[in-house]
């Protein structure tokens, strides 16, 4: 299936799809067509966030789109993010569907109050008589020394609430589809976007398209271990994957897209099959999203496990600056394979 | 001074005695403690709802808080949802989910409150950006108390609301107290007021226990709003006879003098505006007994309703999470 594909580089898009006449688009073009259509599509739709109107757009995410839809869509706002998240929860209320940008998802703590405590809870303290439809977009950064509160990846921490639903696209095909989701969820959804991943060219459709929230996707196929990937990871586990394929080792990649609801029915499914579980999270370990999926693991599915769960995730520690201790910091495809390795071993 | 007509002053009238006898009812049944739910009363406050609801039309927003209500009432939300929801019925107007710090009435533009301290402010701004992108005529109103204007989503909000001329209106009630705090232990300076003008808004201060100042103030606040002329910050001067929170007075507990208690008391919003009713020959005794009575037999009729209403089934822990 080409839209469940994951492309390394651009170069082994052309080689593959881009050969069969698929568009090729990279994930920050792809959330800047889903934009596009969906504000054209829907008067409700409003963007607003730090700099989705400068000369950047956003790293290219809203590039130009307050020139094509106004600045009554589409603006820049005060830096007053608790603030601004209220605003964009009251609009959410009154009829809006407002889609809140923030350039780094450190900056969301800022923010909190009106999350958790108000977007969260709303529709169930009214009885489901108001509802939110707000998108919340951030991205995670990482690299170039950007430390502490530059890098942060604080999905777990809003899978912990009631009433947010979190997703974490990592191939271009699913940052448009997920968005256009996010935007017709009718619920606040938390939207994670990598950095990193900005440049990766995947197979895009024109046509605007959802990809339902709860569905995971099996992004390489294999019997012996099941690597669950979040975000980034995907691609560091695709990597894995390929050089166990060398030891003889045919592991199973799958990416859940969305962390809640999260697609458990896929996850064990896979487990039924290979027995075997590496979660590869880009978010520190302790009560983290790979806890989650290892106590599914461990709940729903322990007679299907042959050997304890491992987990590949950021250390319990701030992001460092110094280029050496990034190294040390992150994780990759090689800490993957080893992990599988010890999987297999046990 | 602006005139304010006959059917105007009864109406302000009816709308603070409906949230006085309401709260009073709460009061009075409280001990029983079949009504499981912290109550934020706001007996004393009255004239502030009546004074700004009374220019509200049913499609313009309310943002309310933990004191909120008064506001509800007199913006003409359901009183008999909000006293099943009071009692945490399934015939709530939340369906018994939020209690009496989560009121509703979408019907009249009752939005939902909140007990964030702060949180109704931004919410508001959003109501009223909402109307603006919508082109939709419509004022968006956020009550708060002093204790609000210490949060930051204060300064955030009046910025953001003036910088897009936004048709919001921004209501303080400064009572002098957020919780037991005074506000001389938390303000460097105690004009609330004066913030609104660091954005070039409109902003205002009077006496909120004088139901017609309220009126005044807010007929201006609300026609800018609607004239697309911006927000505008009210702070009334008034204050909450009760605790901050039960049906009882607290002064026996030392959170604030007795003499400074009863010397409000002495200015009750509602036995002021009485005895200009009764002056101005608008209505006499009789009038003011017959719109008590009545007002005394919907909260009767809202109570019993309520009291006959079945509680959720347990199934219903699990819906309105998400839409």
């Amino acid at each position: 299936m080409p839209w469940t594909k994951v492309l390394i580089d651009k170069a082994e898009f052309e080689n593959t799809l881009g050969k069969q006449g698929l568009r090729g688009l990279s994930y920050r073009a792809a959330l800047l067509e889903a934009h596009t259509q969906l504000l054209e599509s829907d008067p409700a739709v409003i963007v607003i966030g730090e700099g989705v109107d400068d000369p950047g757009g956003v790293f290219g995410s809203t590039l130009d789109l307050h020139k094509k839809f106004g600045r009554e869509r589409v603006y820049d706002m005060p830096i007053a993010e608790n603030g601004l998240t209220g605003v964009a929860v009251g609009a959410a209320a009154c009829g809006l569907k407002p889609v809140f940008v923030h350039m780094r998802t450190d900056f969301l703590p800022m923010c909190m109050d009106q999350l958790a405590n108000h977007a969260a809870k709303w529709h169930y303290m009214t009885g489901g008589k108001v509802n939110i439809p707000l998108v919340v977009r951030s991205l995670i950064g990482r690299g170039w020394g950007s430390a502490a509160q530059h890098s942060q990846a604080l999905y777990s921490l809003f899978t912990h609430i009631p009433g947010l639903k979190v997703v974490a696209p990592a191939t271009p095909y699913d940052a448009k589809g997920l968005l256009v989701s996010a935007v017709r969820d009718g619920n606040p959804v938390m939207f994670f976007e990598h950095r990193w991943l900005y440049d990766f060219t995947g197979y895009v459709p024109r046509e605007s398209y959802a990809v339902p929230f709860g569905q995971g996707a099996v992004r390489r196929a294999g019997k012996d271990v099941t690597i669950v990937a979040v975000s980034l990871m995907v691609y560091e586990a695709v990597k894995a994957a390929r050089l166990l394929e060398k030891d003889g080792i045919d592991a199973e990649v799958i990416d859940p897209r969305t962390l809640k609801p999260l697609d458990e029915k896929l996850i064990l499914e896979s487990l039924a099959k290979t027995g075997r579980l590496v979660v590869a999270d880009n978010a520190a370990s302790f009560n983290g999203f790979s806890a989650e999926v290892a106590a599914l693991a461990a709940e729903k599915g322990f007679g299907l496990l042959k050997a304890p769960v491992r987990r590949v995730c950021l250390p319990d520690v701030p992001v460092p600056a110094s280029p050496e201790l990034e190294k040390a910091y992150y994780p990759g495809a090689e800490d993957i394979a080893q992990a599988v390795r010890l999987a297999l071993k046990a | 001074m602006l005139r304010v007509d006959k059917k105007t002053k009864i109406a302000l009238l009816r709308m603070m005695l409906r949230s006085r006898l309401f709260e009073e009812k709460i009061v009075s049944v409280y001990g029983k403690q079949d009504m499981k739910t912290p109550v934020h009363l706001y007996i004393g406050q009255e004239a502030v709802a009546a004074g700004v609801c009374a220019h509200l039309r049913r499609e313009d927003y309310i943002f309310s808080t933990h004191r909120n209500h008064g506001h509800y009432l007199s913006k003409g939300a359901d009183m008999s949802g909000m006293v099943a929801e009071l009692y945490g019925r399934r015939t709530g107007c939340a369906k018994g989910k939020g209690g009496s710090m989560h009121f509703v009435d979408v019907s009249c533009g009752c939005m939902g409150t909140t007990s964030i301290v702060g949180g109704s402010i931004p919410l508001a701004v959003g109501g009223a950006l909402a109307a603006k992108v919508r082109k939709e005529d419509r004022v968006s109103v956020a009550f708060f108390g002093d204790g609000a204007a210490d949060e930051g989503v204060f300064q955030e909000s009046l910025n953001f609301a003036a910088l897009h001329k936004l048709p919001a209106v921004f209501v303080c009630e400064n009572n002098y107290y957020a919780t037991n705090s005074h506000q001389d232990a938390r303000h460097a300076h105690g004009n609330i007021a004066k913030r609104g003008h660091a954005f070039g808004m409109h902003s205002e201060r009077c006496d909120g226990n004088n139901a017609e100042a309220v009126y005044i103030a807010s007929r201006k606040a609300v026609n800018r709003a609607r004239r697309g002329l911006g927000p505008s910050l009210l702070e009334f001067s008034t204050y909450r006879w009760k605790g901050h929170v039960g049906p009882d007075c607290d002064y026996m507990k030392g959170c604030r003098p007795k003499e400074e208690l009863e010397s409000w008391q002495k200015k009750c919003p509602i036995e002021a505006y009485k005895k200009i009713i009764l002056k101005e020959h608008i209505l006499d005794q009789s009038g003011i007994d017959a719109i008590c009575a009545e007002v005394s037999s919907e909260i009767e009729a809202a109570w019993s309703a309520a009291l006959a209403a079945p509680y959720p089934a347990a199934e219903e822990l699990y819906k309105d999470v998400y839409r």
